[in-house]
């Protein structure tokens, strides 16, 4: 049978002190969701300068001097874009553990230990982040 | 009568989908930033690597599945959230087709992307 709770509304003042693991999942998801589909949006938009690119001469695409790799070299090669691919990265895990949680939840499974669970999650998100930051930063500087 | 918890609700199949989507998205969007960060870096795009792969079959055509299940869920998940929220009557028609238009012009637009690299003349 399905349930639904009344949450409340999480921009009533003070009220995150009296949440539990349970409620900061629920947020976290819904931010970190929230991210996702902007950057979506933003990733496609970046992506159709792939679009005109298409029509550049065969010399120029080898050069690496279309408008697509124009686009991506100047954009990681900006420190601030690395550092937010990690900030991606981290959300990206985060909502994909999370939401790995949730589902084991709907399939009854770890319901008693969902406290533990969401801990998990962001332990985990926080170690494979830190992992990856030298990656995402190499040929930055 | 609720022995155990779940936010199954029978005959939900937007409920459905948002899980299927869920799962289908956990394995790609995975794959996804270990090719694009791990074997391939990011400072070593260029239109000819990305054309490479998509003019692979199996690659463009997982890479359009990626964008409309992507699409899906984010949309779905923001519609969610602001029926969560409140949202009822006249605001909530006007934001959901809202939603679908904007979710519309996004997979258009991403498979104009996809042609373009793969060479189909639709773009």
């Amino acid at each position: 049978m399905s349930q639904s709770y009344n949450r409340g509304l999480i921009e009533d003042f003070s009220r995150w002190r009296e949440f539990e693991a349970g409620m900061w999942a629920w947020i976290f998801h819904k931010f970190t969701g929230w991210v996702l589909i902007g950057y979506l949006f933003t990733h496609i938009a970046v992506l159709s300068t792939g679009i005109p690119a298409a029509g550049a001469s065969e010399a120029a695409l080898m050069a690496g001097e279309d408008v697509y790799t124009q686009t991506i070299v100047t954009l990681e090669g900006l420190l601030l874009v690395r550092i937010l691919e990690v900030g991606l990265l981290a959300v990206a895990v985060f909502h994909m553990l999370n939401g790995t949680r949730l589902l084991l939840v709907d399939l009854g499974v770890g319901l008693e230990a969902q406290d533990k669970s969401f801990y998990a999650s962001l332990i985990l998100t926080g170690a494979i982040t830190v992992a990856s930051v030298p990656t995402f930063i190499a040929g930055a500087f | 009568m609720a022995e155990r918890y779940s936010s199954f609700n029978a005959g939900g199949r937007m409920w459905f989908l948002q899980r299927v989507t869920a799962v289908f998205l956990l394995v790609v969007l995975a794959f996804h930033f270990f090719l694009l960060h791990f074997v391939n870096h990011a400072d070593e795009v260029s239109f000819l690597a990305s054309q490479a792969r998509m003019t692979t079959l199996s690659y463009y055509s997982l890479m359009i599945l990626f964008l409309v299940t992507a699409t899906f869920h984010g949309v779905n998940g923001v519609y969610n959230a602001l029926i969560n929220q409140g949202l009822t009557g006249t605001k909530r028609t006007v934001i959901k087709w809202t939603l679908v238009a904007a979710s519309a012009v996004l997979i258009v637009q991403g498979i104009r992307t996809a042609n373009a690299w793969a060479g189909i003349g639709l773009y």
